[in-house]
């Protein structure tokens, strides 16, 4: 089973690289049973579409 | 020159100065970066519909730019801005996690509400650019190549001298960095 500092790493990862099967299914293992990693996730993506409308000069 | 579109140019200088400064943290050669993208677009003569729209055609430029310099720079990463991430770095996972890597009970992520909603305000802006600005320089510098120039990691790596791997865990210490600093100084308290 995935630490949370592990799962967070793969989060990141997941953003620059595709993931491997078994890494995959440990995440989602992991983000089932762990509210604060989940919740990190979504962050991730927040953070990314964050970054989209910083770098495309669509902030108000 | 149309006098509007050079009052529409003055008027977005200073946006792209800020955002040519995060990514260069070198004011010089941040100045060089927008006055060569204004050159540039005075030479253009293309129409646009709206500022916005504008905006986002010289911030193209401006991205350009910027890769241009990164790549001239090549490797000068301070070695004394090395060892500081590394401090940095320690000191937030330790407060982040416990001995076996789970949350502290504090440090849990909350779900953060509607951030397209804070997307549309000012000062969350103004909280990403200082949150931005916080992360240490190196992390700094990988991250906004990965997520406001679009580089791919293996280019990133490439230009800064880094392993593959290296380069991921810097990824990963820039996000959980302007995560937590979001989360605190926006997320969790007054703005959201």
């Amino acid at each position: 089973m995935l630490s949370c500092k592990q799962a967070t790493e793969l989060m990141s990862q997941e953003q620059d690289r595709p993931l491997s099967l078994a890494e995959r299914i440990g995440l989602k293992l992991h983000v089932l049973i762990c509210a604060g990693c989940n919740n990190y996730r979504r962050q991730m993506a927040v953070l990314r579409a964050a970054c989209r409308r910083f770098s495309d000069g669509g902030t108000p | 020159m149309d006098p509007d579109r050079q009052n529409e140019l003055n008027a977005l200088r200073p946006d792209l100065l800020r955002f040519a400064r995060l990514q260069l943290r070198d004011a010089g050669a941040a100045e060089d970066a927008v006055q060569e993208t204004l050159l540039a677009a005075l030479t253009g003569s293309h129409s646009f519909e709206s500022r916005s729209s504008y905006k986002t055609w010289l911030i193209s430029i401006l991205r350009n730019k910027i890769i241009d310099i990164i790549r001239d720079q090549g490797r000068e990463v301070p070695a004394s801005s090395l060892a500081d991430d590394e401090a940095g770095d320690e000191q937030l996972a330790d407060t982040l996690f416990d001995r076996r890597g789970h949350w502290q009970a504090e440090a849990r992520p909350a779900r953060w509400a509607d951030p397209e909603a804070s997307f549309e305000q000012k000062q969350f802006w103004a909280v990403f650019e200082a949150c931005l600005d916080r992360l240490p320089a190196k992390a700094a510098r990988v991250f906004m190549m990965r997520e406001f120039l679009g580089l791919e990691t293996e280019e990133i790596c490439k230009e800064t001298g880094m392993s593959t791997s290296n380069c991921w865990v810097v990824l990963h210490r820039a996000r959980q960095g302007l995560r937590t600093c979001l989360d605190t100084r926006w997320f969790a308290g007054a703005g959201a």
